[in-house]
């Protein structure tokens, strides 16, 4: 059993997940955690589990056994938005924006209590106003932040795939999210667009937030990840710093056999 | 004149209509077919109050009562459906309705419908005439725009727009997308309830042959026609709609001629429409900030 | 005869032309995850056509029926090209409300070009019903029977045994693969549009030689079809078969129970309750939601 204390410092404490699609095993007894301040890396060959693990965690895919604990709290198949709402935000593999909103409206739905409630259209108007004016504000930092700052007023649909994937991490930031999970966060972006996204990565670390990753550029994974989870077939094969997991003979097998076949 | 008053009116109530229609399909993104459903109840709710004596504004309020009603019924059990599925949905639940109308005789008269509904009377003053009616029916228009206006415009709004756009990454930000859905029903329908006691004390006679498929599809065009999320939009095709078909009249075609003729037309904006121009006449306006201040402040840091 | 034996028999026959309809409704769904809505609509056109060549120009029924099939075959094909195809990318809504305006579109054009009055095949006068198993089946209702069962097996060898039905099972399995493997998507998608309506005219003019015919026959046989595939499990084969089978004993059966008047509201009952306990219908394969896209 896990002290108290130590539970607190795992914001995540993934335990022995299980997730079977008819005869697919997609996630089979998964286990890892992410410590307060981490940044890791959940690496592993191609329909290993890494984005099935992605969405059991955040409560998209309802896992059949196993235990999720976010912050010390049971989230095991909570919905997506109580999850959400609890300080974790993610990115999807695919981009999902809202794309027909501008990159400020993407940003200001991230936001948190922003009066989004009917009543408050009708009965608290002012306070709502007010409201908006701050996270007008507070999105136009973060876009700075990013360097996105000039396409407020763009739609989302109408920025570069580059600049899609920046404006999604700022909107994970804008939740204001002490955990934050990418999915794929490197994959399709330049070098330069690379580099920007590394160094928004460390920022955050320095932040004090927490991040776990789904990638397979391995370069971008030893130079992020403070830690490495490696996946196969659904369950974790190694766990270690990204030195350790270069050497393992386990992982070098798991990826040479994803090759063959 | 009379004849102009007439068309004015109906361009109210079908702003009503395409408007609160706007605000489900265009604005929420859920594919509602079923409008009329929740503007026949509307009506006879109103209908049967007023046969039964009782004033306008309890018709009204009872009208917007069992719309919204309805829009809660098929909107709850449908909240795992989308796209064609809801659609589907939402059509059978306005057929249950009016086969409710036809065949719950002891209520609605059935085929007969409900005929002798008194014009509207508020403080004592009789709105019988048609210019007095289209005030009346002018300034409720003008309400419900101006609120389902103020519902988009505020982050509320926001919400319903992100799930129109991309539900899975709403609910990702922690938005309660179920609620939001079932409540953008709800309201498009309550105010589809208001067109409909509008309707009932404007004609004086409902039957159930006056809230068909061919109703909603006629909301369908004008709101498709002006524009999907754009509330101009709506008003503007909800007044072309009905003015474009009018010259048909004078053609003295036999009823179910022109009535067919104009059904045509309809399906022909609504085709040439999808495949030309999908945003609209007008398309959706973009939201951008309001407050100027941030702006002029940003400007001074950064000098 | 009984009243059982006699409602079940109707039921068969209503529901032999629903699983018609249905079938088209399965396959563009299964290929294009798409509910064709001017489906029923089709439906209605083989009927006109048949009865256009067939009474008004007095082509015999044997030559009046393929050809009302191969016309909106044909019909089906240019709708699939114009309509639907330049929409394959947009929202899901942008080909729905379009072929809502194309059933319209269609219902007013047999408005003004036959009238709103019923029409009738009926010429002389109705035959002697035949006393199969305790019902009176007419000779009409037999030929519906037999021509559906047929068309039915038809087009069960052909998706087990030809080569494009074999790639028609490839693209409803997954588009993208099947196209990598080169298959020509567009063309599978031409084949089940222009199978699926000559399905739909077929079941139009059995109709029609039973029935009246009115131009908005479509929608309420195009909704039960519709239920018919949900309840099968929509894009299943077998599925819509059943579907529709069942659809045509609930239905006849159903007014057993309640009033007659409520008869067409019994699909759409139906309807609801499987979209919103079983949506993937009774044959139909559980998906889990793709988060990815």
């Amino acid at each position: 059993m896990l002290s108290r204390k130590s539970e607190v410092l795992q914001v995540l404490r993934v335990v022995d997940i299980y997730k079977h699609f008819g005869g697919i095993k997609a996630v089979n007894g998964a286990e890892f955690s992410v410590k307060k301040g981490e940044i890791v890396a959940l690496i592993g060959p191609n329909g290993a589990g890494k984005t099935t693990v992605f969405n059991c965690i955040t409560g998209f895919i309802q896992i059949d056994k196993g235990r999720i604990f976010f912050e010390g709290e049971d989230i095991t198949n909570k919905r997506p938005e109580k999850i959400a709402s609890m300080g974790l935000a993610r990115t999807f593999q695919i981009i999902r924006l809202f794309p027909k909103m501008t990159v400020l409206e993407n940003m200001m739905i991230a936001m948190r209590d922003q009066y989004e409630g009917l009543h408050h259209v009708f009965f608290s108007r002012k306070k709502m106003m007010e409201k908006q004016k701050e996270a007008e504000e507070k999105a136009i930092e973060l876009l700075e932040f990013v360097g996105l700052e000039a396409k407020e007023d763009e739609l989302a649909m109408n920025l570069s795939y580059g600049q899609q994937k920046l404006l999604e991490i700022a909107k994970t930031i804008a939740t204001d999210a002490e955990f934050l999970m990418f999915d794929e966060p490197a994959a399709g972006v330049n070098l330069t667009m690379l580099k920007k996204i590394s160094g928004l990565l460390k920022k955050l670390k320095e932040q004090g937030k927490t991040i776990l990753f789904v990638e397979h550029n391995m370069e971008f994974v030893m130079n992020m990840a403070d830690k490495v989870v490696v996946l196969d077939h659904g369950d974790e094969i190694a766990i270690g710093t990204p030195k350790q997991i270069k050497g393992n003979k386990k992982v070098i097998d798991a990826y040479l056999g994803g090759v063959q076949c | 004149m009379d004849y102009f008053i007439h068309i004015a009116i109906l361009i109210c109530i079908y702003i009503i209509l395409a408007v609160s229609l706007n605000l489900i399909i265009g604005f929420t993104g859920q594919l509602n077919i079923g409008h009329a459903a929740f503007y026949g109840i509307g009506a006879y709710a109103a209908a049967l109050l007023a046969l039964s004596g009782q004033p306008f504004w309890l018709g009204l309020l009872a009208a917007m009562f069992f719309a919204g009603l309805g829009g809660l019924l098929i909107s709850v059990p449908c909240l795992r459906l989308r796209g064609d599925y809801l659609a589907i949905a939402t059509l059978g639940f306005g057929e249950i309705i009016r086969a409710l109308m036809k065949n719950w005789t002891s209520l609605t008269r059935g085929p007969l419908g409900l005929p002798g509904i008194p014009s509207i009377e508020i403080f004592g003053i009789t709105f019988s005439q048609p210019w007095q009616f289209l005030i009346i029916a002018a300034l409720i228009a003008v309400i419900v725009v101006f609120l389902i206006r103020r519902m988009i415009k505020a982050p509320f709004g926001r919400v319903l727009r992100s799930i129109r756009e991309d539900e899975i990454a709403s609910q990702s930000l922690g938005k309660k997308i179920i609620n939001y859905k079932v409540i953008a029903v709800v309201i498009g329908a309550m105010f589809a309830g208001v067109a409909g006691s509008l309707y009932a004390h404007y004609i004086s006679f409902i039957d159930p042959t006056t809230f068909t498929l061919q109703e909603t599809i006629l909301m369908l065009c004008m709101v498709v026609l002006g524009g999907l999320g754009s509330i101009r939009g709506s008003i503007i095709g909800a007044a072309l709609l009905i003015i474009i078909p009018e010259p048909l009249r004078f053609l003295s075609l036999p009823s179910s001629a022109a009535a067919a003729l104009r059904q045509m037309l309809y399906a022909i904006i609504l085709i040439l429409i999808m495949l030309y121009r999908p945003q609209g006449l007008l398309g959706e306006r973009r939201y951008t900030r309001n407050s100027n201040a941030v702006k002029k402040k940003r400007g001074v840091a950064s000098a | 005869m009984s009243i059982a034996a006699q409602l079940i028999a109707n039921g068969l026959i209503a529901g032999s032309i629903y699983a018609l309809v249905a079938l088209g409704y399965t396959m563009v769904y299964g290929i294009l995850k798409f509910i064709n809505f001017a489906h029923g609509e089709i439906f209605m056109m083989g009927a006109y056509i048949g009865w256009t060549l067939h009474v008004l120009w007095g082509v015999p029924l044997l030559i009046a029926f393929p050809v009302a099939m191969i016309c909106c075959g044909a019909f089906g094909y240019f709708l699939e090209k114009i309509a639907y195809k330049p929409l394959r990318n947009a929202p899901v809504w942008a080909p729905l409300i379009t072929a809502i305006g194309v059933s319209i579109f269609l219902q007013s054009l047999a408005i003004l070009i036959y009238g709103a009055q019923v029409k009738t095949f009926r010429t002389g006068e109705v035959a002697q019903g035949l006393h199969i198993l305790g019902a009176i089946i007419t000779p009409i209702q037999l030929t519906i029977i037999i021509v559906s069962t047929v068309l039915m097996v038809l087009l069960w060898l052909f998706v087990k045994k030809t080569k494009i039905g074999k790639a028609m099972r490839a693209v409803a399995d997954n588009r993208e693969v099947a196209s990598t493997i080169g298959i020509n998507v567009n063309k599978v998608i031409s084949v089940v549009f222009v199978i699926g309506s000559a399905l739909a005219a077929a079941g139009g003019i059995l109709v029609g030689m039973e029935q009246n015919l009115t131009p908005t026959m479509g929608v309420s046989v195009g909704i039960k079809a519709f239920t018919a595939t949900i309840v099968g499990g929509i894009g299943s084969i077998p599925g819509a078969v059943l579907g529709g089978l069942a659809i045509g004993l609930i239905e006849n059966i159903g007014i057993w129970f309640i009033p007659s008047g409520y008869k067409d509201a019994i699909a759409f009952i139906i309807l609801l309750l499987m979209l919103i306990f079983k949506p993937t219908g009774i044959l139909g394969r559980k998906k889990e939601e793709d988060v990815r896209g």
